[in-house]
């Protein structure tokens, strides 16, 4: 524990290295979420390439050491506002395009659970489906959540705690039922696929 | 874990079975929503990532400072 002042300068190529490594072990967690995030496996892709670069050509300001995971998720989800509000009028559209979805989805064959939980998701308000997405699916504690998000930990419970609630409720309601479908089979084939999983895992 | 709810027992507190019921099927949902980010993160990383990447690192060790 010196009390040193200024850093010495460090090679740069052998904290780049493991910098590197290290980004490249989260490409599919970026992936992931950007998929999330968008909707939409191509846009997701070029989100996440750009949060890459972002975060490769801001590995100067990164401590090795401190939670790489949280900060480049921090950095995509920046990313994706920041496009978000520059293009106010493709959300609108994106909106329109997710309505005209919600009532379309009509392929028997498609696996009814994981649609059905898209959709109900889709129906979520962003900041609850985020939220809920890195506590629930991307396994990140409330405080890491809250850091990503740039909020406080509170805001994270009560927004994951709604989009739990709100999520169930449009399941069961099955609020944007298929023609013919009777309302709670939605969850029902939710609580029979979890069912299959979880027993796949051991 | 709260695995020792009696299932003969008929007069179960209100909103007992209720409560159970929702968090089965919180945990249910729980389940899938991980399955569906894992199914992601579990897919090969398209070449174009790393192509990138190695086009950047290739610019900022091999440039000699700029």
């Amino acid at each position: 524990m010196s009390g040193a002042s200024t850093p010495p300068p460090k090679p740069p190529s052998a904290d780049d290295d493991a910098f590197k490594r290290e980004l490249v072990a989260l490409i599919p967690h970026l992936r992931a979420f950007a998929r999330t995030l968008t909707g939409d496996p191509t846009a997701a892709d070029d989100l996440a390439q750009d949060a890459m670069m972002k975060a490769w050509d801001a590995r100067a300001s990164y401590q090795m050491g401190t939670n790489m995971k949280a900060w480049t998720f921090m950095i995509l989800r920046n990313q994706f506002y920041s496009e978000k509000r520059r293009s106010w009028r493709q959300s609108q559209l994106d909106q329109e395009a997710a309505e005209r979805t919600l009532v379309a989805v009509d392929d028997p064959e498609s696996p009814v659970a994981l649609d059905e939980l898209r959709l109900a998701l889709a129906t979520l308000p962003e900041e609850q489906r985020e939220a809920l997405i890195l506590v629930g699916a991307g396994g990140f504690a409330y405080e890491e959540a809250a850091e990503i998000c740039q909020c406080a930990v509170g805001t994270v419970k009560s927004r994951v705690s709604r989009a739990r609630k709100a999520l169930q409720a449009t399941l069961e309601r099955g609020g944007y039922a298929r023609d013919g479908r009777a309302a709670g089979d939605a969850m029902r084939s939710i609580l029979a696929d979890a069912d299959r999983l979880s027993s796949v895992r051991g | 874990m709260t695995e020792n709810s009696n299932p003969s027992r008929k007069a179960a507190p209100p909103g007992g079975p209720a409560l159970e019921e929702a968090r089965l099927r919180q945990q249910a949902i729980g389940v899938k929503l991980r399955h569906m980010f894992d199914e992601v993160v579990n897919e090969p990383v398209p070449d174009e990532f790393l192509d990138i990447l190695r086009r950047a690192d290739e610019r900022s060790s091999g440039g000699s400072g700029a």
